[in-house]
This record gives C-alpha cells, structure tokens and sequence, in this order.
C-alpha cells in the first residue's frame, strides 16, 4: 500500500519583513503562533489549521497560507 | 486546551492612550506622562530581550486595531512593499531621532534663557497649532512646559500618521514603522545575536 501525501493549508511569515508586532498572536485561535524574541512571528506548524486569520491582521502583510504537504 | 480569547487588563490599555491625548488638550503637563512609552518597550527589550510591549501593552497600536477593525474606518488594504522595507523603517527611526534631539533642543535653550516658552504644539513636523489654553501658569519651570509641548507634538504627530496609514492601509499599519517597534526590534536583533535560530520563545502564544 502506497502512503497517501495529504495537503494542508499552513501559515507562512516571511521573517526577513515581519515586524514582530505580535498582532497575529493576537487574533490566532488555536495559539499557532509566537513572536520569538521579539524578533519575528513563528508558526506552529502541527497547530495551524491555516485558517488565515493571522495573514488578514498582519499590518504588514507578510503572512501567506500556502499549501504543504504533510 | 488553553482559553486564548480571554481578555487581560492590559487590553484596555487603549484607554490610556486615549486618555493621554485627551489630557493633554486641556493640561499639556500631562505630556509627560508620555516618556513612560519611551522607557517601558526600552527596558523591557534590553531587560528581557522581547517586544512584549508591542505585543501586549501598546494601547497606540489596541486603539488603532479598536478604530481601524473594529469600528471599520480602514480599507485593510496591504501596505506599500517601500514602507515595510528596512530602509524606510531605519530611515524613518533615524529622521524620528533627529525631530526628537531637535525637541530636546529647543527644551534646553529654554531652560538656558536663550530662548522663550512657545505655546504651539508642533504638528506631523511643520505646523504650528496654538495649543496655549493647556497651559495654565508660572509653578513648574518654563523649559518643563517647553518639553511637554514639546512630548505633546511628537506623540500627536505619530497618533495623526498611525491614524492616516490606518484609513488607507491595515488598522495597526503604524506597526509597521512605528520607531519605537523598529528600535525594540533592532535591540532584541543585538541580545539574541549569535543564538543559533532558537525555537524557544520566551514570549509564548497565550495572549
């Protein structure tokens, strides 16, 4: 039997821009995502259901939700 | 599963920044109370080496997310690629400063005599508001009322730019290049230098 490759939605911050300002924590429902040392959000991959919430809120737009396979 | 949509009181803080602009409209000594957003985010980022202050206590950036999302007066569009770019940011900080030591100046030449309290609050830089009914006599020296008109512009003038890129942009775009964000940032970039990509997040994800 073959393994099935499923995809999911994810969240991706693109941390080179992001501005650590946290709004994404904010509005986060399942608590997927962190700032990290004030230096840039992180996603929790096996929490993020991708519901894109974050990627709406975030004042600079560097949040995607893109499709990986899991 | 932890409650994340639980509120704190500090997401009510908004009510103190509202309350900031308000009081110093009628008492501009209130302007000092102002530095507290200077030194809070700076001792918290050398301190513990985070933006907990961006991410749970700036009531500027709850009372634009208040204003811009809740109460819908922002187009939530994405901003400019230019204003989110390091350039813009650092170059904003920097021209930021600069007003500021220019503010610092002015307050100085005052307490040295050389030159006279002017009662204007300065606004986005360039215009001169007359701002004198929140003055209200001689019991503090004239170079702390300098200052506090001083403190007054430099928080009216970042409220009045937040508010515009929050009608044109997403509610809390001020983030983006808030300078105080930036110099938070910049400092927790040197405290965690040569950490190797840790995963550990000492501010963790309940709100």
């Amino acid at each position: 039997m073959e393994s099935v490759r499923k995809k999911r939605r994810k969240a991706r911050v693109d941390e080179t821009l992001c501005v650590a300002c946290g709004c994404c924590v904010k509005v986060c429902p399942l608590g997927a995502i962190a700032v990290v040392n004030g230096l840039y959000a992180r996603v929790d991959t096996a929490r993020c259901v991708g519901c894109g919430k974050c990627a709406k809120e975030c004042p600079a737009s560097v949040i995607e939700v893109q499709e990986v396979e899991v | 599963m932890k409650k994340t949509n639980q509120k704190h009181w500090y997401d009510y803080l908004w009510i103190a920044s509202l309350l900031y602009l308000i009081l110093g409209f009628f008492n501009i000594l209130f302007a000092w109370l102002g530095i507290l957003c200077f030194f809070i985010p700076l001792i918290i980022s050398i301190v513990r080496g985070n933006k907990a202050y961006c991410n749970r206590y700036c009531g500027r950036g709850q009372l634009f997310s208040l204003i811009g999302g809740r109460f819908g007066l922002s187009r939530k569009r994405d901003v400019p690629r230019w204003m989110k770019s390091k350039a813009f940011r650092y170059g904003f900080l920097i021209f930021f400063f600069a007003m500021f030591f220019q503010m610092l100046w002015v307050t100085g030449l005052v307490f040295a005599g050389a030159a006279d309290l002017r009662q204007v609050v300065t606004l986005l830089w360039t215009f001169k508001l007359p701002w004198h009914w929140a003055y209200h006599g001689t019991l503090i020296a004239p170079w702390m009322a300098q200052f506090a008109f001083g403190f007054y512009s430099v928080m009216l003038t970042s409220t009045v730019l937040g508010l515009i890129t929050m009608i044109l942009f997403k509610p809390r775009s001020w983030c983006v290049y808030c300078p105080m964000g930036t110099m938070t940032q910049l400092i927790c970039k040197a405290r965690h230098a040569g950490e190797k990509n840790s995963d550990k997040s000492d501010f963790v994800t309940e709100k």
